[in-house]
Formats: structure tokens, C-alpha cells, sequence
């Protein structure tokens, strides 16, 4: 059985990396800022975006991206102010869920669309879909490359960025506008509940693996391409679910991570030249 | 020549002013220790000198013009924040702060790393280059972050309590730093500290900040029950014993 001789699965493969690069690039300055927790609730923001672009008749994909963006600039904007209310993210997590649940109850086939919006649906992704996820991927990884300079020092020295005269407030509100970009083609392959998996995973696991700031970057995308990749694979073998395969490979390279022999490994080898 | 001035300023948030109507001059190349109570505006005279907190009234002048920010004349070592340490190694953390304020994406060139390392081995912390932050000691990660300060080849050094968490002994080798540093250099610190006695060997001159104002001068003539009395609006008792100064509220005894 050849994977490649399906439409479905070359759409899912490409989609799958586009999402993974993105993901895993934004993801790396995600961990770093200590702003993972962002990252999962702009996609229970999203999934309200999503029903509700159904509902008007709206590709989900245009309905998550305004959600998450618009979601992610106005966290940015309230700032450690939203930071330290957990509370009342999660209620307006809760509510977001609620309110994507009221919407996709007006339609028929309920249960399957909130099924793929909220696990995903990689393996059905179209042609417009995906021309649209080439869109936001070129889009986030344009914003990221613009903003990489600032947002690192921002978030490595926030005081010492903003006496050196970094818009530290504005770098920050930018960023979580890309996030919301990045959770929204991520949510395109492992649904809006999943997102963390692919955002968050291989950045923690990167991290832990390498303390250079460019190897731990493309041992990030690397680990997010192999994920999804790999998971959509194996779902083809095993006709289990794709998110399944994704979210457990995700986990299990973290897990990895904490095994010490591994890490000694890699830090003692830390000048490998293929890195 | 004065590095910096600060005329007839109150300094603060706008509608709470900490420091009213102070004056004060520090001339380049002296090392000054900048003391007094928590919240009496230590922090707040240190973000004025770097612009981040325009004044609500007077001036505050650095080498002649308004404090601004962004000056590259000043080096800054902000107070420990309590958050963790990334897990990025300390050459990775240097680099980030060069040229940060142009967008694009980081550069690590020969010319920076080179740059990097010759202020770390200034304050002896040429091994920490591929350490992780996160990794470093108390004294270590303050050796890097003064290497850091030193970067840009400041010509003022502001650093906010920068002994803050070390054992005497590490205090006493970071004072030590500072003060070769400051002499080597010719450059001007202001330096925030909690204890007096541990910058005693370093300072030319000592800031006292309480109740609103702020007294600057010798050691001799500033640290006296007399002065701080006055400034702190409070019975103030300074006790000098083998060689240390011990300042306390005579209202406690």
C-alpha cells in the first residue's frame, strides 16, 4: 500500500508540514516566553470561531484565524494583567467551547463537524484548504522572521529590552497575533483541543535537548515535522486516527527527553556538525 | 564633568511622585552607592536615568541631555526577576540583546561572538560562555549579566541591587569586579545595595534615597544620625564599629 498514490494523503502530508513548521517555529518562542498555556486557550477561543463561520456559510478555517488572531492581539494587550486570572481564562475557555457548541447545533451532521473541528481532520483536508494554510504558514513565518530579533530579547530580558529602547509591549501583542495563526493552521491537522500536541510539544522537548538557541529551533521544526509526518503514516497503516498518532508521538519524544542517558548524549555531543 | 544631572526633579508615576524635588550631580568616573529603604525610590531614580519613567517635573539630564531610552552611553543590570531562567546558553542570551531594537531575524556573527567574549573574560566568565543560564550560580549569572552591561562600552553603569541574593562572599567579589571594572574603564556607576558596608571599599561617595529626597556625599558626612535623620523625617541612630556601619531607627532601640 503506497501512501502517496492517494490524493487525500499527499494533501494531509503537505498540510501536515506546512502546519509543523509553523507550529514548531512559533511554538520555540512560545516555551521560551513561558506563554504556553496562550497557545492552548486561543484554540478553545478558536473553535467558537470556526461553528461560527460555518454557520455563515464561511470556510472554518477563515472563521478560526479571525478568532485566534483577534483572540491572541487582545491577550497580548491585556497582558500580566490576563496572566495571572487563570479563573477567568478558564471560564472564558469554557464559554468559547459552549458558545462553538450552541452554533454547530444547528446543523444537522453535528456531531461529525464538531468531531473534526475539535480532533481534526487531516486526512480530508481540500485543495482550497490547503492553498489557504500555504497562506497562513508564509504569513506567520514572515511575521516571526520580521519580529525574531526584538521578540527574543523581549522575552529572554524584558526589562533590560525596554530600557534599550524594544517596544516590549508591542513585540508582545505581534507575537501572540502570530500564535493565533500558527493554532489556527495547527488546528487544521489535530483539531482546536490538540493544538498544544504540536505548539508546545516539540518546542518543551527541543529545549530540553539543546541550549543553543538555533539548533533547539530546528531540532523544534524538525521534531514537529517528524511528529505529524510520522503520525499521518501510521494512521494510514493502522486506520487509527491521525490526532491519535500525533498527540502520542508528541508526548512520547518529550517523555524521551526526560530519560537522562539521552540528554547526557546530546549535550556531550553537542558540536555535532549536522546541528 | 558631570555624567549625570538631576535638577529640581520629582520623579515617579504619574499622580505618585516617590522622589520630590531632588537635586543631585554625579561626576564622571566615581563609583556611587545608592542606598535607603524599600520603595523609597532606588528603582525609580535608576528607570528615570534610563528614560524609562519621564520626570513629572524638573530635569534628569545623562551626559548633558534628557535621559532617554535606548541611550547607549548607559549599561543596565536590571534587580533579579524572580520568573525562571531560560535554558539558553549564556553566548545564545548575549547575542540577543545586540542591536535588539532593529527588526529581523537574531544575528550571531564573528564579529559579535568575538565581542561577547572578550566582556566575559573582563569579569573572569569566559568558561560560562556555553553554559546554560539557567544552569549558573547566583555570583555566576551576575558576572554574566555586568559582562553584559559592559557590552555597548557604556560610560554609566546603573546596576539595580545587583548583590541581591548572594552570600558575603560573592558580594564581596562582585563589589570587587565592579570597582576594577569602574577604574579600568573610567566609567560611572550607581550602584543599589541594601547593606552599606558591603560597598564600603568600593564607593567614592554614597546616595542616600528616603522619605521623598534624596542626601549625596562622602560616606563620612552622609552616613551620620544628623544627616539621615533629616532625611529619613525619623530619629535615626548610625553606629560605626570596627570598621562597619550599622544604621537603625533610634525609635526601635
Amino acid at each position: 500500500m503506497n501512501p502517496f498514490a492517494y490524493d487525500f494523503m499527499v494533501h494531509a502530508y503537505v498540510a501536515a508540514a506546512i502546519v509543523a513548521v509553523m507550529a514548531g517555529a512559533t511554538g520555540y518562542m512560545l516555551v521560551l516566553r513561558g506563554q504556553s498555556f496562550a497557545g492552548h486557550a486561543l484554540g478553545h477561543v478558536g473553535f467558537a470561531g470556526a461553528t461560527g463561520a460555518l454557520l455563515l456559510g464561511w470556510p472554518p478555517l477563515a472563521g478560526l484565524v479571525a478568532v485566534t488572531v483577534a483572540g491572541g492581539l487582545l491577550m497580548g494587550l491585556l497582558g500580566e494583567r490576563l496572566a495571572e486570572r487563570d479563573v477567568g481564562i478558564g471560564l472564558v475557555l469554557a464559554a468559547s467551547l459552549g458558545l462553538g457548541l450552541l452554533f454547530i447545533g444547528f446543523f444537522a451532521s453535528s456531531a461529525t463537524r464538531a468531531t473534526a473541528l475539535l480532533f481534526g481532520n487531516v486526512l480530508g483536508v481540500s485543495a482550497e484548504t490547503l492553498l489557504a494554510l500555504l497562506v497562513v504558514g508564509i504569513a506567520t513565518m514572515a511575521g516571526l522572521a520580521v519580529l525574531a530579533r526584538p521578540l527574543l530579547f523581549a522575552s529572554l530580558q524584558p526589562e533590560l529590552a525596554a530600557a534599550r529602547g524594544v517596544p516590549v509591549r508591542l513585540v508582545g501583542v505581534l507575537f501572540l497575533g502570530l500564535v493565533g495563526l500558527a493554532v489556527a493552521g495547527a488546528a487544521q491537522v489535530v483539531g482546536v483541543l490538540l493544538v498544544f500536541s504540536l505548539l508546545v510539544g516539540p518546542a518543551a522537548a527541543a529545549q530540553r535537548l539543546s541550549t543553543t538557541l538555533y539548533v533547539g529551533v530546528f531540532l523544534c521544526v524538525g521534531l514537529a515535522l517528524a511528529e505529524a509526518l510520522g503520525g499521518i503514516t501510521l494512521a494510514f497503516y493502522t486506520d487509527w486516527p491521525a490526532s491519535f498518532w500525533i498527540t502520542t508521538l508528541g508526548a512520547g519524544a518529550y517523555a524521551v527527553t526526560w530519560s537522562k542517558g539521552l540528554s547526557v548524549l546530546f549535550f556531550k555531543k553537542k558540536r555535532l556538525s549536522f546541528l | 564633568m558631570t555624567s549625570v544631572c538631576v535638577a529640581a526633579a520629582t520623579l515617579g508615576h504619574a499622580g505618585r511622585p516617590v522622589l520630590t524635588d531632588i537635586d543631585l550631580c554625579l561626576e564622571q568616573g566615581e563609583f556611587v552607592g545608592l542606598l535607603g529603604p524599600n520603595g523609597a525610590g532606588k528603582t525609580t531614580l535608576l528607570r528615570s536615568l534610563l528614560g524609562l519613567l519621564p520626570p513629572l517635573a524638573g530635569r534628569v539630564e545623562v551626559f548633558g541631555l534628557p535621559a532617554r531610552r535606548g541611550n547607549s552611553h548607559i549599561g543596565y543590570l536590571p534587580q533579579t526577576s524572580a520568573g525562571p531562567l531560560p535554558r539558553l546558553q549564556v553566548m545564545d542570551v548575549l547575542a540577543a540583546s545586540l542591536s535588539a531594537h532593529r527588526w529581523g531575524l537574531p544575528r550571531h556573527d564573528t564579529a559579535a561572538r568575538v565581542s561577547i567574549r572578550q566582556a566575559l573574560a573582563r569579569v573572569g566568565a569566559d568558561v560560562l560562555a556555553e553554559r546554560p543560564l539557567s544552569a549558573l550560580s547566583g555570583g555566576e549569572r551576575q558576572r554574566v549579566l555586568i559582562a553584559q552591561a559592559l557590552l555597548g562600552k557604556p560610560r554609566l553603569l546603573l546596576l539595580d541591587e545587583p548583590l541581591a541574593g548572594l552570600d558575603p562572599r560573592h558580594q564581596a567579589d562582585i563589589v570587587a569586579l565592579l570597582r576594577e571594572v569602574q577604574q579600568v574603564l573610567g566609567i560611572t556607576v550607581l550602584c543599589s545595595a541594601h547593606d552599606i558596608n558591603v560597598l564600603l571599599p568600593a564607593m567614592d561617595r554614597v546616595l542616600f534615597v528616603a522619605g521623598g529626597g534624596v542626601a549625596l556625599g562622602p560616606v563620612a558626612q552622609i552616613a551620620t544620625g544628623q544627616v539621615l535623620s533629616r532625611l529619613y523625617g525619623a530619629p535615626i541612630d548610625v553606629v560605626r564599629a570596627g570598621g562597619h556601619i550599622f544604621v537603625s531607627s533610634a525609635a526601635a532601640a
